[in-house]
């Protein structure tokens, strides 16, 4: 009667096996590395840059354990393995020498990181490590709230300067506009036709809902954004303000930042490793400035070591410098649209959309300037960086397109540029943590030992008291942590200090199954039934009795898991996961175990339960 | 080994009386010292900044304190944990002349300016920032998980068994969870997000202890149908006695290895957990067992149908049957 069929004991063989294999990878260890990034906006980093350090990798007879390409979005981050913290430093001088054309201002920032050890055989399962929270490796954690309404508001200013340029075109007289919070209130004189003010303003303002009434000297035209196009302004600014986090994060050469979307107006910034949160914020917080500038007529770009004309600046421009007049005609603040398209031509363009006082400056200094060229010049660290120097091809204002692109791509990149020039919106920091790296070690060895001296603890207590029985318990206990750190190093969660107290206190929990099944098989025995039956009777009755105590403590966990944030979660979902390894290990498990033990035996006279 | 070979049921029914008399007792002090003294709530809910600084050397704290109502600062806790070398610095939310709230990085720099001119081997090891927004959000969160943990916990049991153990369930295990809260009142022990996951990982947990009792309860009424509710559940009590103490001696052990090694970190979830852990058993084996034999649990609430002859008929004969032999 205590006999598994073969299947059953498959299962178990194969979730041993798929286990142990997710679960090593925790205990390779980490090897010194280099990560090659990007230090400016427009400095890429693809296939051709992994080759390139390959190659002078290889000329200067440094060997490593391999390169990896890691795409994040149009820009990506190069990391090489080493055997030794000696050859790493190497590399790292080496490769900071050939990848930048000028030193004094480098392309591509080449910073010391560690990676893991584990066999490329198991990376290739995707059998990696958990991945360690900030308060076990030290880092800093910040979480910032987008200021939609401001985002909003600077859309309705917008629409604001957009609907008064509508109504003069069409000669439509008007009293005042005016920006209430989120709405346009436009008064128009009562002799006015005012369908057909509406009729033209539907055209300018095709974002918002308009609705007018009768005052007693005018026509009250009420603009409100449509549900759906506010939306739409709030999902680009939390999406333009992680890609301008992206890019400044990029600069500060962390190893595995996160930067993801929180809710509906939160962003979560954690930067492993990073102990300078003053410098960390500084850059967070930085705003990059764009500004628009006429180019020299004459000869708009110079080689690098020519010296610009009197009176002129020069700036990076690829190989070259564009040469720039002093006066600056708008700055990036002015700029509330950049997207990429094609203009008549069907050549790939940028289409830009300035405010109404942008569009002004721009208007006259176009009208002077025709066929002369005009360039946009990124400053980033005091520093500038051309993006693009275009001819002006007639008088435009708010609205015009830069052509000139080679490809798409680069016109979507270039419409990024100038869009991430600076936040979409503003954001201010509504929590942060920073842990140093010798907490963070000493976190880690400190949950280990707890988890450790407690497991301990519980085998030896468990081995004394029901013997052959009690083992079969702790071996069913050290599967249920094995199967527990395996699924989550397969769903790559993150190991927190809250994490291992959890799997330590889920432990403590689990053994409550083998207690009552081992109690329910005494209790057998001692009411005289025979070893098998007391061995089947124990392990039936204690099923129903593990099920519903689990649900209650899954219950608990659950609510965590909805109603608690940040580290709780963390708390939360190895507390679920342990439960549920533990109804595996400690009954289906356990019972392989007791079958494998005692089944075959005909005639069981005694078991060793104690 | 054995620790509970028990011959006989233990009448624990006959002192249930007194049993809840010392677990209202102690409920009414620990509701007295919530109102009395209230939760000393970590910055995690009130919103604020808490600093930790390492010194190479014993530090003396006083100066600390000074150094930093220097900086303007009222509401200051400095204290040591773990070592007489680590200190705790904790600052309430401030304001900047222009009414913005002071950032953490300001904070910590030029309290780290003051701290480090005292000694210069102080080395700021932690910074922790909350904004009073998230605070709130933190504490309705907190709020919300335990209401849907006893109403989840009410449905389930009602299904499973019926609507009287289910009260008397949840009472008994909320009594415990008011317990803890009232000793972090009474020791103003910080009452942190952590401990916060310890009590409503305690309160699953000692309900599965409720439940275990509620379960040889319902099969004690099939099995011995002459016994009445008080003995039944004196006979439910002793049989499951042990497993009782065994596993919450295991789990305790557990706590216990964290609240020894885990350090400062883990320290105050450890003391939930223990004293959940405590008066979990006592609470789900007098309080929940007594209320629900106070509500009138009958036989005809638990079995609907009738048992099976073969295997309660032979041992319905014999009287001696509820005794351990």
């Amino acid at each position: 009667m205590n006999r598994y069929p073969l299947w059953k004991y498959l299962v178990i063989a194969v979730a041993l096996l798929i286990g142990v294999v997710y679960s090593i990878p925790n205990l390779f260890g980490e090897v010194p590395a280099i990560q090659i990034a990007g230090s400016k906006t427009s400095s890429k980093i693809d296939l051709n840059t992994q080759e390139k350090a390959d190659l002078a990798l290889a000329n200067a007879k440094i060997s490593s354990n391999g390169s990896f390409y890691e795409a994040q979005g149009s820009s990506g981050t190069i990391k090489i393995r080493f055997k030794d913290t000696d050859t790493q430093l190497k590399a790292k001088d080496l490769l900071e020498k050939e990848l930048n054309a000028d030193f004094s201002n480098p392309d591509y920032i080449i910073a010391l990181n560690l990676l893991t050890n584990t066999p490329n055989w198991l990376l290739s399962i995707n059998a990696l490590s958990m991945p360690l929270g900030l308060d076990l490796r030290g880092g800093v954690y910040f979480l910032l709230k987008v200021d939609m309404k401001g985002a909003v508001e600077k859309k309705v200013t917008a629409l604001a300067s957009d609907a008064r340029s509508k109504l003069r075109e069409k000669s439509i007289r008007y009293q005042s506009i005016e920006r209430l919070n989120e709405t346009l209130n436009i008064k128009v004189s009562t002799d006015t036709n005012v369908d057909k003010a509406i009729e033209s303003l539907k055209d300018a303002l095709s974002e918002m809902n308009l609705k007018s009434e009768k005052k007693l000297d005018h026509f009250l035209i009420t603009g409100t954004l449509k549900p759906e196009a506010s939306k739409a302004i709030q999902d680009n600014a939390l999406k333009q303000n992680i890609l301008t986090l992206n890019k400044r994060v990029n600069e500060l050469a962390v190893k595995e930042p996160v930067i993801q979307k929180q809710g509906n107006d939160r962003i979560v910034v954690q930067l492993p490793g990073v102990q300078d949160t003053a410098r960390a914020k500084d850059i967070i917080g930085r705003t990059a400035t764009l500004e628009a500038r006429l180019a020299n007529p004459v000869q708009s770009s110079i080689g690098l070591n020519e010296t610009p004309p009197l009176g002129m600046d020069a700036f990076r421009f690829g190989d070259r410098q564009g040469v720039f007049k002093k006066s600056v005609i708008i700055t990036g603040d002015r700029i509330i649209d950049a997207s990429a398209g094609f203009d008549q031509n069907q050549r790939p363009s940028v289409n830009l959309t300035l405010d109404a006082a942008g569009g002004r400056a721009m208007q006259e200094m176009t009208r002077e300037n025709l066929q002369k060229p005009m360039g946009m010049i990124l400053f980033e660290k005091g520093r500038g960086e051309v993006l693009t120097i275009a001819t002006i091809q007639g008088e435009f204002g708010t609205k015009f397109q830069i052509t000139g692109q080679p490809t798409t791509q680069s016109a979507n990149d270039l419409a990024l540029l100038l869009r991430a020039g600076s936040l979409a919106a503003p954001m201010e920091i509504i929590e942060e943590r920073t842990i140093g790296p010798s907490l963070g070690a000493e976190n880690i060895e400190k949950g280990f030992k707890s988890l450790v001296y407690g497991f301990l603890g519980i085998a030896i207590f468990m081995l004394v008291y029901y013997m052959i029985f009690g083992l079969f318990s702790v071996v069913a206990l050290a599967v249920n942590l094995l199967l527990l750190i395996s699924i989550l190093s397969m769903l790559q969660a993150t190991l927190s200090l809250p994490g291992i107290a959890a799997m330590a206190l889920a432990l403590g929990m689990a053994i409550d199954s083998n207690v009552l099944i081992n109690e329910r098989i005494r209790e057998e025995l001692r009411a005289g039934a025979s070893p098998q039956t007391a061995i089947s009777i124990g392990f039936d009755k204690a099923w129903a009795t593990i099920l519903d105590s689990n649900v209650t403590t899954l219950i608990a966990g659950l609510a965590l898991l909805a109603f608690g944030s940040g580290p709780i979660k963390g708390f939360a979902i190895v507390h679920c996961l342990g439960i549920l390894t533990s109804m595996f290990s400690a009954v289906f498990f356990s019972r392989g175990l007791v079958n494998l033990w005692y089944g075959r035996q005909k005639k069981l006279q005694s078991i060793s339960i104690g | 080994m054995e620790f509970f070979r028990i011959r006989q049921d233990i009448p624990f029914m006959r002192y249930a009386l007194v049993l809840n008399a010392i677990s209202l007792i102690t409920f009414l002090a620990a509701v007295f010292f919530l109102a009395y003294k209230g939760l000393h709530l970590s910055i995690e809910f009130t919103g604020g900044t808490v600093l930790e600084v390492k010194y190479s050397q014993t530090t003396e704290l006083e100066p600390i304190r000074s150094a930093i109502s220097k900086l303007g600062y009222t509401d200051v806790n400095v204290q040591n944990f773990g070592s007489s070398k680590d200190v705790m610095i904790r600052l309430p939310l401030i304001k900047n002349p222009d009414g913005s709230l002071m950032s953490s990085a300001q904070q910590s720099q030029s309290l780290m300016q003051e701290l480090s001119k005292l000694d210069p081997s102080a080395s700021l090891q932690r910074v922790e920032f909350v904004g009073p927004q998230v605070g709130e959000e933190l504490l309705y969160g907190g709020i919300k998980a335990l209401i849907f943990v006893i109403i989840g916990i009410m449905i389930y049991l009602s299904m499973r068994f019926e609507w009287k153990f289910a009260l008397a369930g949840i009472i008994a295990n909320l009594h415990d969870v008011i317990i803890i809260l009232g000793f972090f009142a009474f020791f103003e022990w910080e009452f942190s997000l952590s401990v916060l996951a310890a009590v409503l990982a305690v309160l699953g947990y000692s309900v599965n202890e409720s439940v275990v009792i509620f379960d040889r309860i319902r099969e004690n009424f099939r099995r011995y149908r002459k016994l009445d509710t008080p003995d039944i559940i004196d006979s439910a009590i002793t049989g499951t006695i042990s497993r009782t103490i065994i596993t919450h001696g295991s789990t305790e052990m557990m706590v216990l290895a964290m609240l020894i090694f885990g350090g400062a970190s883990l320290h105050y979830f450890a003391i939930a957990l223990t004293i959940g852990i405590l008066f979990g058993i006592y609470s789900s084996v007098f309080v929940a067992a007594a209320i629900a034999m106070w509500l009138g649990v009958k036989r005809e609430d638990l079995i609907k149908v009738e048992p099976k002859k073969e295997d309660a008929s032979s041992r319905d004969e014999d009287p001696n049957f509820g005794a351990k032999v």
